[in-house]
């Protein structure tokens, strides 16, 4: 287990001296700025225009760490041969995939965490402006707690991408590993309509196919529960722990199916 | 005694060309045993399968076929890690990390504590010369400093055998040197060396045993001094204020006597040539040695004929 928390925080060191952390800077000069330009908009609009901002850049500039700190987390060590001494080392090679995914989950969950205190502390400033009569119309309270809920199903779904980006990582360059990825991201993304797609085609083959395509990609819109928050209609609890568990299952699969084609690999 | 390091036909294809991948063999039924305290010189031109042993020693590449132990383990077991250390050719390592970082890393990957780290860490890097430069990032070294980096992690974790890719490529005499008394030390310890070279007079200086592959094969190994081709093959006696008369005399028992210059003579003398005698004698005529040393073929000469017998084999 320490094995595996060396080479993660060796990842997450990485990603610090990488400079990984400057789209937070990013992040948060967008948020401001934003936030004073929606300011001039009726009141209540800009409330959710700022929640829906502020959540769909955390999911996207987590979406940019995931894929292109994650397609390199294995190749460049095999590239640069960094991995000859490492693997000299008392280390399997599970163990090192185990660390490299955790180490930049780690990564993520620090970029996500300041990321919401940033988009809170926003609203907070955002709401203290406005009487209680008219914040009492909106659809949900400016330090509405469900937007956590959205935060967290955010980190579930780049946890996901996370172990894609590192499964294709263990066999493929970093510039084929980044085009599969996103790939998988963008098709899962439209997974739900293959599981409608009795609906519009009458061919059973091609029904077939497409029914097979949706229960072997992950259904990323699952995840995305963002318009539902942002709106004030309730997410269950029940729903995010399935969802969860469904992501589970999948970065269980890519990171046994990463651990066994990276066991085999010559490293020429 | 169980061999430090022992192979038995072991072989490595690699498939190459893309379309129509054929194998080709990098290692060929290679059998080694290498004893617990030997300092044994892998050598070989480059290409003849010296790195491929040592990935595959190292797990690296996995064997087409044969197998191979170290300390008694097979290779798959990762305890034995702990026991060995690894330099690996030209190596790499972390730009963003400092040497110092990197081998306090390596230290956690051997379950080293936090006090039992920071003094092998800073121990290490004195022991291989690096000072100050310890706390800048690596990107900011030089090839020589990464080699001496590489020799430093190699040795972190007081290693019981040692595998070493060309430990001496990149370095400057100076450092030749420290790592020539560096092998030499750690051999006093009675650890196992096994290193690989293409740099012939470094395994001179350093081995008791060796082994020549070329183009994946065995070609020779042994002891340095039991192979037939490092058998002395004469004697280059130089001496300086020879009288006459006494060069004379000394001109019947020699191959040939050469003028160097001044009243300097390089005087070649037979395998049987008795230098002790002639040295003596010359002495006893009023002359001053300047240099007595045995001819042998070199490990070069050795080489390049077992090569060339190699490649004749293969075509016949």
């Amino acid at each position: 287990m320490s094995t595996i928390g060396s080479v993660a925080a060796a990842v997450f060191r990485e990603s610090v001296r990488d400079r990984v952390f400057y789209n937070l800077v990013l992040f948060g000069l967008l948020l401001v700025g934003a936030s004073i330009l929606i300011g001039q908009l009726t009141a209540g609009q800009d409330v959710k225009i700022i929640k829906d901002l502020g959540l769909t850049a955390t999911s996207l500039f987590g979406l940019f760490i995931a894929i292109f700190v994650g397609i390199n987390l294995v190749s460049k060590e095999v590239e640069r041969r960094s991995v000859y001494a490492l693997f000299a080392k008392p280390v399997t090679r599970s163990q090192f995939i185990a660390g490299k995914y955790v180490g930049l989950l780690l990564t993520l969950l620090v970029n996500v965490a300041v990321m919401t205190v940033a988009l809170y502390s926003v609203l907070f400033f955002l709401a203290r402006g406005v009487p209680a009569p008219i914040q009492s119309a909106w659809d949900a309270p400016a330090m509405d707690p469900a937007l956590l809920k959205a935060v967290l199903l955010i980190f579930v779904d780049l946890a996901v991408v996370t172990a894609v980006a590192l499964f294709f990582s263990t066999y493929s360059s970093p510039m084929l590993s980044a085009i599969f990825t996103l790939g998988v991201y963008l098709v899962g993304q439209f997974n739900a309509d293959l599981k409608r797609f009795d609906a519009i085609v009458d061919s059973p083959a091609a029904i077939a196919v497409a029914k097979a395509c949706y229960y072997v990609m992950p259904d990323f819109s699952r995840f995305d529960v963002k318009l539902a928050v942002v709106h004030g209609i309730p997410v269950s609890g029940a729903f995010v722990a399935a969802t969860a568990a469904y992501a589970a299952v999948y970065i269980a699969a890519l990171l046994f199916g990463a651990m066994v084609i990276f066991a085999r690999r010559d490293f020429k | 005694m169980t061999a430090a390091i022992r192979t038995r036909e072991l072989s490595k294809d690699y498939l190459v060309g893309f379309w129509r991948p054929r194998p080709y063999r990098a290692l060929d039924r290679l059998s080694i045993d290498v004893a617990p305290g030997d300092v044994f010189g892998f050598l070989g031109p480059n290409g003849a399968g010296k790195t491929t042993t040592l990935k595959l020693l190292m797990q690296l590449v996995f064997p087409s076929s044969g197998e191979a132990e170290i300390l008694g383990r097979p290779l798959g077991d990762v305890s034995t890690r702990r026991r060995i250390g690894y330099l690996p050719e030209n190596p790499y390592f972390y730009d963003h990390l400092t040497g110092e970082e990197l081998l306090d890393y390596y230290g956690r990957l051997f379950g080293q504590g936090a006090a039992e780290r920071r003094q092998r860490v800073s121990g290490t890097l004195d022991r291989l010369g690096i000072g100050a430069e310890r706390r800048l990032p690596l990107r900011k070294f030089s090839k020589g400093m990464l080699q001496r980096v590489g020799l430093a992690q190699a040795l972190l974790n007081d290693p019981e055998v040692l595998f070493l890719d060309e430990p001496m490529s990149g370095l400057d005499p100076l450092g030749r040197r420290d790592v020539r008394a560096l092998i030499l030390e750690l051999r006093d310890q009675g650890r196992t060396i096994f290193f690989s070279s293409h740099i012939l007079s470094d395994a001179e200086a350093l081995c008791n045993r060796v082994a020549i592959v070329a183009k994946g094969r065995l070609a020779a190994s042994g002891r340095l001094t039991e192979l037939q081709e490092f058998a002395v093959q004469g004697w280059e006696l130089v001496m300086a204020g020879v009288p006459p008369a006494a060069l004379e005399r000394v001109r019947a028992r020699a191959r040939r006597v050469l003028t160097i210059g001044g009243d300097r003579y390089a005087i070649d003398l037979p395998p049987d040539g008795r230098p002790e005698e002639v040295l003596r004698e010359l002495i006893a005529a009023g002359a001053t040695m300047v240099s007595l040393n045995p001819l042998r073929e070199t490990l070069e000469d050795v080489f390049v004929r077992r090569v060339a017998e190699m490649g004749e084999g293969a075509r016949s």
